[in-house]
């Protein structure tokens, strides 16, 4: 039966989690997310489920690590600070091929900058905060039933990858209130067992990039490690095939099959000049200006990119193709707009809409800026 | 001749051998003893797995023939706390070292014990970073040297024991590698504890520690370990000029209180009829035991 709430961002992905079959929750408390630890604290135990709530965000994203090793569903929440501490961590996920979801409710930053206020300014540490080269998988949700549909979406497309999945929410969303509907036939991914032969190997992947992935306690007897791995899952840091091998299967798993992972949405952009593309907050107010400016007869669509990791290139470069002028606002001091300037600067001019202090865009700054040239 | 094959050599991933440890190092002791103690303990091989962080200790669950989770440095406790969390039927014995357990990892040490989660840390103290080449730890004795101390250290050396005890742990046994029988009987009754278990290895490192103190073989190492070795019990009657830079063994607590995987379950029976064993099953759409 569908269901309907009444409810903020944060317990959205909070229930989105819980839809999505999560049963385990490790976090520390950090404003703005805070809501979702305590929801996950409040209904995991009647679920048969555990919440934990750890000593920091280091053994946060270790422990659910842990955790989906044991074979569980696993789920952190946190803002830029924490999410900062996590990243080593998170390159051992990606390393190792754990699958996870981390909720990022981004607040004003650099440092403790503003707790209380929305920003997106992580978006790019999630991309490349870890050292080393990996891929990792972003969904950016702009309401309440963004954060709702956006988390077990997150789950499962962690589950089919067996990577770092993050939604990057931000502090507006995560305290807006707003109606959610939940549907009775959510589709929900399972994880696959591996079949067990004589000569296992858990990193012997099939053509897709993704092996199965061996729960512990199940008589596999695995090892698993953050170190240079052959298939067998054995360090072996010093042969360059064997590194060359497998860092290039953990990026492609995810590069070669962007078209697969990566939605977007765009509207009026068949005989657009000009088109506004963004992701997560800004979003609502681009789509409030576009409508008032068709209105007025002015050639504008829009590109809304809800998942924003691996970057939707091929999709963009197609929508957007005969567009002459394209506006990002972001509520950084630019990070998305140089991977859109990258991908199509050469086709049309790529304008940053800056905005940072808490505050989003409204449609005017937007329409303003599309009547500007 | 009849080749001799050490009896627990079928608990070892012998395609791996032989290991990374130098000629002389503790470590080779405490996996034997590490063994021992499953093997006197009333628990099933089949169900142990192992963790660790980084560091020449930490190495060892790579060896052993079980789930092993090799993590980064100074976390494993933490992965540990959710390894064990999302399927307690596991035993989980956690290795690390001096600094891996009680330098970057110090928050979790303390965190674990106070929790009481039934996790078994074998913690292997060499007084030195072995894995890095000779560097302080946390443990070394005042004036001892190392290549980032080459005057000798200055600091005041943490107590890991105590510090364990008083964070709440509910076992707490310090033994040296030349008490092999003693380990092994700590690691077993580490294991059957319900609870938070340590057992400190007051290890040799020839190699760094040895070189750069004067006690360049392990012979010689492990005859500085018993000449300086005191048990607990008369320990008591000394003053601390006495008890200055000596080990201290033996049992520092062994008294259970409630466990905190046993707490959830309490409270999980409390607020719902749903077993938290299903969770695993259900993860994996069923089609696993």
């Amino acid at each position: 039966m569908t269901e309907e709430y009444f409810v903020q961002g944060n317990e959205a992905c909070a229930l989105g989690a819980i839809k999505a079959g999560c049963r385990f929750f490790a976090g520390y408390p950090i404003t703005p997310s805070t809501e979702i630890a305590e929801l996950m604290s409040q209904k995991l135990p009647k679920e048969g489920g555990r919440f934990i709530q750890m000593e920091d965000e280091i053994s946060a994203i270790g422990a659910i690590i842990g955790a989906s090793w044991g074979g569980q569903k696993v789920v952190t929440a946190t803002s830029g600070p924490g999410l900062s501490l996590m990243q080593e961590n998170i390159g051992y996920a990606a390393m190792t091929e754990t699958p996870l979801v981390i909720i990022d409710m981004q607040r004003g930053s650099p440092s403790t900058g503003q707790p209380t206020k929305s920003g997106q300014g992580d978006m790019m540490q999630i991309r490349w905060g870890s050292h080393g080269d990996y891929e990792i998988i972003a969904l950016a949700p702009s309401s309440v039933q963004e954060c709702f549909d956006y988390t077990v979406k997150a789950f499962n497309l962690a589950e089919k990858y067996r990577v770092p999945v993050f939604v990057m929410a931000d502090e507006i969303v995560g305290h807006m209130r707003e109606k959610i509907t939940i549907p009775d036939d959510i589709e929900i991914i399972t994880r696959q067992a591996p079949e067990k032969t004589e000569d296992y190997k858990p990193y012997e992947a099939p053509c897709n990039g993704t092996p199965a992935m061996p729960p512990f306690a199940q008589g596999y007897n695995v090892h698993i490690t953050g170190l240079t791995h052959n298939t067998k899952g054995y360090p072996d840091a010093d042969d360059p095939k064997v590194h060359e091998t497998l860092v290039t299967r953990l990026c492609n798993k995810i590069l070669k099959n962007t078209d697969e992972i990566t939605e977007i949405k765009s509207k009026y952009t068949e005989d657009a000049e000009t088109i506004v593309i963004s992701y997560g907050v800004p979003s609502r107010s681009v789509t409030t200006a576009i409508k008032q400016a068709r209105k007025d007869d002015i050639k504008v669509g829009y590109i809304k990119l809800e998942t924003v990791w691996p970057f939707p290139e091929k999709q963009l470069q197609k929508i957007a193709k005969n567009a002459k002028r394209i506006l990002v606002p972001e509520m950084n001091l630019g990070q998305i707009y140089y991977e859109i300037d990258r991908v199509l600067g050469k086709t049309a001019k790529v304008e940053l809409m800056s905005k940072i202090g808490g505050q989003v865009h409204t449609p005017n700054e937007i329409l303003n800026k599309i009547m500007e040239d | 001749m009849t080749e001799h094959k050490n009896r627990f050599l079928k608990y070892l991933r012998e395609e791996r051998l032989p290991h990374i440890f130098c000629p002389g190092c503790g470590n080779g002791t405490t996996i034997n003893t590490i063994l021992q103690g499953i093997n006197k303990s009333n628990k099933d091989f089949e169900n142990i797995t192992m963790v660790s962080g980084i560091g020449c200790s930490s190495r060892i669950p790579g060896y052993v023939k079980c789930d092993s989770l090799h993590t980064t440095h100074g976390r494993a406790l933490a992965y540990a706390t959710g390894l064990k969390a999302s399927n307690p039927k596991q035993d989980i014995i956690v290795v690390s070292g001096d600094g891996d357990g009680t330098s970057i990892g110090g928050n979790h040490l303390i965190h674990a014990a106070r929790r009481n989660i039934d996790l078994t840390l074998v913690c292997i103290n060499n007084d030195i970073y072995g894995m890095t080449g000779g560097q302080i730890s946390p443990t070394s004795p005042e004036g001892t040297k190392a290549t980032t101390a080459p005057y000798g250290s200055q600091d005041k050396p943490f107590n890991i024991a105590e510090i364990v005890k008083a964070a709440g742990a509910t076992y707490v046994a310090r033994w040296t590698t030349a008490q092999p029988v003693q380990l092994s009987k700590a690691i077993k009754e580490g294991l059957e504890n319900k609870g938070f278990s340590l057992i400190e290895v007051i290890s040799q490192c020839p190699t760094y520690f040895g070189r750069k103190n004067k006690l360049k073989t392990p012979t010689k190492m492990i005859q500085w370990m018993k000449e300086n070795t005191i048990p607990i019990q008369q320990a008591e009657n000394k003053t601390p000029e006495e008890l200055k830079d000596k080990i201290i063994t033996g049992t520092y607590i062994n008294q259970p209180r409630p466990e905190f995987i046993e707490n959830q379950d309490k409270l999980i029976r409390e607020v719902s009829t749903i077993d938290p064993d299903e969770n695993i099953r259900k993860a994996y759409g069923g089609n696993i035991e």
